[in-house]
């Protein structure tokens, strides 16, 4: 079974602390980590690999650094990567990112499963592996909870806001993961001087035969207007530092009745 | 590549290298400069600038591809043949953008047996109703919905689509608008026209720190998704007319994905999260899954009360995914959340900073939840919350 694994380097936005006062973000020593819901994506093709033998590929467009999570993905247990990078990409929205990492994906060719993390956690939009399958033409399941591989089709389970449900389909399919069965695995020692010594090919949009107007800025419909920090509402705060606890939960309950918030 | 700056317009004032996210802005002989390799286009700092100095380099415009559109349009999506209530906050949205751009406001249905809807549809706000009815579409199918309305828009040509941010609404927007190649906004908190009359798109990024608004100027329909419970419905009025139109799409896609089983969630037939108006809430803090009874007990002193966790708690395996707040879960607008044991992570500060009264119990006194909540306690929940509970029962009896 051949797998292709999309993967994005993104802040690791649990990190980045918000200033009140000056109303921006602390970025300062905050790292850049493999998307936390790739790395499920991840977890979930190797788990398919161990089982079923085959290959597992990952791709990741971004800035040369995101080398960096390709690695890691080769430590993990990834047999090949390859990285997406031209300043012609700078700028890309979600359809020109999904259009760039099809061809990847096309140029790689033979894949029985493409898996993407179900969104990444500093743009949010789950967006991008659905305009992918379109691009290849494939079926899509977002949001899986468990992926596995039963007589020849995969069968996902995921969860929607009022049901649940199993779905079947034949290779090849493309999937976002929201979570693996199992925490994703460290790295080993052999597979950490393996990713080590990789040389990972960096591919240009040449390489992957796409012109600059169909990427970046000018291959974006999406325009950004204008950003901005809301002001945050002025919030009449009553913490209780009492450390009898049996006094503090008094003083709160006494609050709670008075403003009128717990009634009988 | 995206931001540039006026050099003969910027004061110096250095406000826009505040604000910049990646660092990419610096002063070089008093006047600001945007490293073009770092700038990702966000345009925090057009915003910021007081003298309008930045704005989008110029690009080449391209020739506006099928242009023509009109009409706004609310994709539903049903819930045992209703439409669920973000449709009806959507309508509503959707009619005053229609409004303001001259335009007419229009509820798209897709199901089975759903001759009921449109009159409900026309009441909330829709002039217009299309419906596809039949008995292909009593499930949603990713394939089978996305072609039924593209065949749609090709038919009638809209100028917008919005569908609501849920899950499946996600898993077909981004499908629909790879196929139409055009453009699309997730999760959006406000929409707006512009005053070139665009649908302006805003959304929260970085856990809602920073807001982004969005326009698609070249491609049609604009698209966008928009999260549940920012929008009130219109209240409903019988007596508004509308017209109801039936269409049929061409038989002309294959559906390679099968449901082998389908069931309701655990407890959707208790309270909804997004409609408890009591919500107790507990994360890490709480220690072990059998604290969470404790949770439950809180949340079923009250009438509309429901339990929810953070992401380390489902994460966890401790709470089910549909009981998830936060950025990468629901976003919730209860009476009272109780934050239990949340340090209050930026990503689930916004999924639940909008309640109208907020309670934490933390045993860290410098836990951001602190900074959002308006009643708190410092100390161990797991001391503090049986006593609390004993207090409230005690009182309501």
């Amino acid at each position: 079974m051949n797998i292709i694994v999309c993967i994005k380097q993104t802040p690791d936005t649990e990190k980045v602390k918000f200033n009140p006062e000056t109303r921006t973000l602390l970025r300062e020593g905050v790292e850049n980590i493999m998307n936390p819901f790739d790395m499920q994506a991840l977890e979930t093709a190797l788990i398919l690999k161990d089982k079923f033998g085959g290959k597992v590929t990952c791709i990741s467009m971004g800035l040369p650094q995101a080398t960096d999570v390709l690695k890691e993905a080769l430590a993990m247990g990834a047999d090949d990567a390859a990285l997406i990078s031209d300043r012609a990409l700078a700028g890309s929205d979600t359809l020109a990112t999904s259009l760039t990492l099809a061809a990847a994906i096309k140029k790689i060719g033979d894949y029985d499963l493409i898996l993407c993390g179900k969104q990444a956690v500093d743009g949010d939009t789950a967006q991008v592996g659905p305009e992918i399958a379109e691009h290849l033409g494939l079926p899509q399941i977002t949001g899986t909870l468990k992926l596995d591989y039963v007589d020849e089709r995969f069968v996902a389970y995921r969860e929607n806001d009022n049901y649940s449900e199993t779905l079947a389909c034949a290779a090849p399919l493309l999937a976002t993961v929201n979570t693996a069965e199992k925490e994703p695995r460290f790295a080993s020692i052999k597979g950490k001087m393996k990713a080590r010594k990789a040389k990972i090919p960096t591919w240009t949009i040449e390489d992957l035969g796409l012109a600059p107007e169909q990427v970046g800025l000018t291959g974006s419909p999406t325009k950004v207007r204008k950003s901005f920090t809301p002001t945050p509402p002025e919030i009449h705060s009553e913490i209780i530092a009492e450390e009898d606890a049996d006094v503090a939960v008094d003083m709160l309950f006494e609050k709670l009745v008075k403003a009128e918030i717990i009634t009988r | 590549m995206a931001m540039k700056v006026d050099r003969d317009k910027c004061i110096g004032c250095e406000s826009c290298t505040m604000v910049c996210p990646v660092g990419a802005i610096s002063m070089v002989d008093g006047k600001a400069m945007i490293d073009p390799e770092q700038c990702i286009s966000c345009g925090a700092c057009v915003g910021e600038c007081p003298v309008e100095a930045i704005a989008p380099e110029a690009t080449a415009k391209a020739e506006v591809a099928n242009n023509e559109g009109k009409d706004m349009w609310v994709i539903c999506e049903l819930d045992k043949n209703d439409a669920l209530p973000v449709c009806y906050e959507l309508i509503g949205a959707a009619n005053g953008l229609a409004k303001k751009a001259g335009d007419q406001c229009c509820a798209v249905i897709i199901g089975n047996g759903v001759a009921e809807l449109p009159a409900k549809m026309i009441a909330a706000g829709a002039d217009k109703v299309y419906v596809i009815d039949s008995d292909k579409y009593t499930d949603y199918h990713t394939e089978l919905y996305t072609d039924a309305v593209c065949q749609l828009v090709e038919a009638y040509k809209p100028s917008a689509l919005l569908l609501p941010a849920t899950i499946d609404g996600r898993d077909l927007a981004p499908r629909i608008a790879a196929r139409l190649h055009t453009g699309l906004c997730a999760d959006c908190t406000a929409v707006d026209i512009t005053d070139d009359n665009l649908v302006a798109w805003t959304r929260p990024a970085l856990g809602g720190n920073i807001y982004a608004t969005i326009v698609c100027d070249e491609h049609r329909p604009q698209m966008g998704t928009v999260r549940p419970k920012v929008f009130k419905p219109l209240e409903a009025d019988p007596s508004r007319t509308g017209e109801v139109i039936a269409f049929t799409p061409v038989d002309r896609v294959e559906n390679k994905v099968e449901i082998l089983k389908k069931v309701p969630n655990a407890g959707s037939n208790s309270i909804k999260l997004e409609d408890a108006e009591v919500i107790a809430a507990g994360g890490r803090g709480m220690g072990t899954q059998e604290n969470f009874d404790k949770l439950a007990e809180l949340a079923g002193l009250f009438e509309k009360g429901a339990v929810a966790g953070s992401r380390a708690v489902i994460d966890a395996g401790w709470m089910a995914h549909s009981q998830q707040v936060g950025q990468s879960g629901k976003t919730v607008t209860p009476h009272i959340y109780f934050a239990c044991g949340i340090s209050g992570a930026v990503q689930h500060i916004s999924g639940m900073k909008e309640s109208d009264i907020i309670i934490a119990i933390n045993k860290d006194a410098s836990a951001p939840i602190f900074s959002v909540a308006h009643y708190g306690i410092v100390g161990d929940v797991n001391t503090i919350l049986p006593k609390l509970i004993e207090k409230i029962k005690a009182y309501k009896e």
